[in-house]
């Protein structure tokens, strides 16, 4: 009865934002870009919790239970790239060209950037063909913690999840989804401060916790059980696993490196830079931005390392045997051990952190088709809303498709990880070169930009499909075409089985993009990159009267 | 530090906390700039 009532209030009230949205929304800026005059507390909020999902907090912080303390690092690039570095450095240029350019979704912000419809396009189509592979994630760690809790069916919870999301981020457009995931991450920040709190008091205190999952580590029967997690360089769950190991390459390579770095080139983000009206909002959101990522993936990953001591406590297994599968660590700990009145607030935590995101990315996917695709690279006719909100239901059905799929997939892979690791690299290494030209390097041509993404494209999706193993396995093209799981497998090349694709496709795209502009000539009119820089040069401008400020 | 011994993951949870602090004091410190355009 306690549970349902929570669910009926909370559901209550993001409906109840989700029609504010729909009525404050006029026009399509404000369908995409919330008419750029969004609080600076909203618009961090939002930020946060469409960057923070159920990715983070239970398929990272199950990935935590398993390799350890060492996604932390994961954590501090969260915080000082994600926010500091997005905000202060990428934010404010971002904001101010979109403003410039009226651009209404990242890929229009290149595409109107660089005057090419074809960079629109295929930013477009890059966002719309792999963000329901990242969509599908978050729906699969929803539709997870659902069944763990509610005993319900898989599909019947996925379905569920997925159709009151798509509600009210297809009739409230970005302002719906802004307004609910502000409500959403307050939410998040509630439940996980008390998850932190209570994990480290009930241990002892912060050095007696970590104390005791070091410990851990020293114990026959526990080095019995991560036999092959040793083997394969994991070295305890308060230590970095060994140098080069396989371990080693998909925690700093995979997980810390590529959703780290990935953060930046995020486009459901960078659209939020575009939704308020100066930098002051920005540099006030930077200030409850920082606190909301600490408290989120740090205290996700302290506490998923720390379930360890709670399961072999109870159990004598570790949190990866005892709960049954890397993304199932934080239900069953939750389930176990956190005080029964605590279970139904944590699943709103999480439900609010899954909803938040997805109805994010399900907004991206329909900018993407409708917008990118449909009305500005093909010249589609009709209504802006109409044609969005048609691709949104697209991509929705397409997303819900995979998640299903994912159901028959091997427990152990840490879909969840992986699936969100993928979609981060793929954008890195697209369109981070280029997005970085377009607010810094005014002499960057067009065709630097086009070759840089496609060759940035072209890299990660032969790594993701022929190299790096742990993708290649599963996805099985390679070996219907070779035989092999990975091109290099049982070659003098194996290692490179290891290494996450960012690692060699944002490399590979950032040299094409320099190499082109210092080689090729500015092919872009002075007139036009006036207009894209206008106000952002240093110095001073004059006000009509006689005073200056500065710019 | 921290009770941990690998300076690695000690390292990795102080720079979390500073690099929080470091959010919150450049958005205070800033709390009333960058309105000069709304000019």
């Amino acid at each position: 009865m306690y549970i349902t009532v929570i669910i009926i209030i909370y559901l209550a009230i993001t409906a109840f934002l989700g029609y504010l949205g729909y009525k404050k929304t006029n026009s399509a800026a404000d369908y995409l870009v919330a008419g750029r005059k969004a609080h600076p507390l909203i618009m961090a909020l939002s930020y946060g919790a469409s960057f923070i999902s159920t990715s983070a907090i239970i398929g990272f912080g199950g990935a935590a239970g398993q390799l350890g303390m060492g996604l932390l690092w994961l954590t501090f690039l969260n915080i000082f790239i994600g926010i500091f570095i997005a905000f202060v450095v990428f934010g404010k240029r971002t904001r101010k060209i979109g403003h410039n350019l009226d651009a209404h979704t990242f890929p229009e912000l290149l595409g109107l950037r660089f005057e090419s419809k074809f960079i629109q396009g295929f930013a477009g189509v890059v966002i719309f063909l792999f963000m329901p592979i990242y969509a599908a994630s978050v729906i699969k760690g929803g539709a997870d913690f659902i069944q763990s809790y509610f005993g319900i069916p898989f599909h019947i919870s996925l379905i569920a999840f997925v159709a009151v999301v798509a509600m009210y981020a297809f009739m409230g457009g970005i302002k719906g989804v802004m307004y609910t995931d502000a409500f959403q991450g307050l939410l998040m920040f509630a439940g996980m401060t008390f998850l932190i709190i209570f994990t480290y008091s009930k241990l002892g205190g912060i050095t007696e916790a970590h104390q005791q999952l070091s410990g851990l580590y020293t114990d026959p029967a526990i080095l019995e059980q991560t036999a092959a997690l040793t083997k394969g360089g994991f070295d305890g769950w308060t230590s970095m696993p060994r140098l080069g190991t396989p371990i080693w390459w998909n925690l700093v390579s995979t997980v810390v490196l590529g959703v780290g770095i990935g953060v930046v080139a995020q486009p459901q983000l960078v659209v939020r830079f575009m939704t308020v009206k100066s930098n002051k909002e920005l540099n006030r959101a930077v200030v409850s931005g920082g606190i909301f990522i600490l408290m989120m993936t740090g205290v996700a990953f302290t506490v998923g390392a720390l379930t360890n001591v709670f399961f072999v406590q109870e159990t004598g297994s570790v949190s990866l045997i005892a709960a049954g599968g890397n993304d199932k660590i934080i239900p069953e700990f939750i389930k176990r051990y956190v005080p029964g009145w605590f279970g139904p607030v944590f699943l709103i935590t999480l439900l609010a952190a899954a909803m938040s995101t997805l109805s994010s990315q399900f907004h991206t996917m329909g900018s993407a088709l409708g917008r990118d695709v449909y009305e500005k690279s093909m010249g589609g006719r009709g209504k802006s809303i109409v044609i969005s909100k048609a691709a949104m239901l697209v991509g929705v059905l397409i997303s819900t498709g995979i998640a299903w799929l994912t159901s028959f997939l091997d427990v152990s892979m840490a879909i969840i990880a992986t699936g969100t690791s993928l979609f981060f690299g793929l954008c890195a290494a697209s369109f981070l070169p280029a997005y970085i030209g377009a607010l810094f390097i005014k002499r960057m041509p067009r065709a630097a930009a086009v070759w840089g993404m496609i060759s940035g494209f072209v890299t990660s999706f032969f790594w993701i499909f022929f190299i790096h193993e742990k993708e290649s396995a599963s996805l099985q093209l390679c070996a219907l075409i070779t035989g092999k799981p990975s091109l290099v497998k049982d070659t003098l090349l194996a290692p490179l089985a290891m290494v996450d694709p960012i690692i060699v496709a944002l490399p590979v795209s950032l040299i094409v993009t320099a190499v082109l502009t210092f080689a090729l000539k500015q092919d872009l009119s002075i007139v036009h990159l006036e207009k894209c820089f206008s106000g952002i040069k240093a110095g001073k401008r004059e006000i009509p009267g006689g005073a200056t400020v500065r710019v | 530090m921290f009770g941990i011994g690998d300076p690695w993951i000690w390292g990795a949870y102080l720079l979390c906390i500073l690099s929080a602090l470091l959010c919150v004091t450049y958005g205070l410190y800033n709390w009333n700039r960058g309105a000069d355009e709304e000019l």
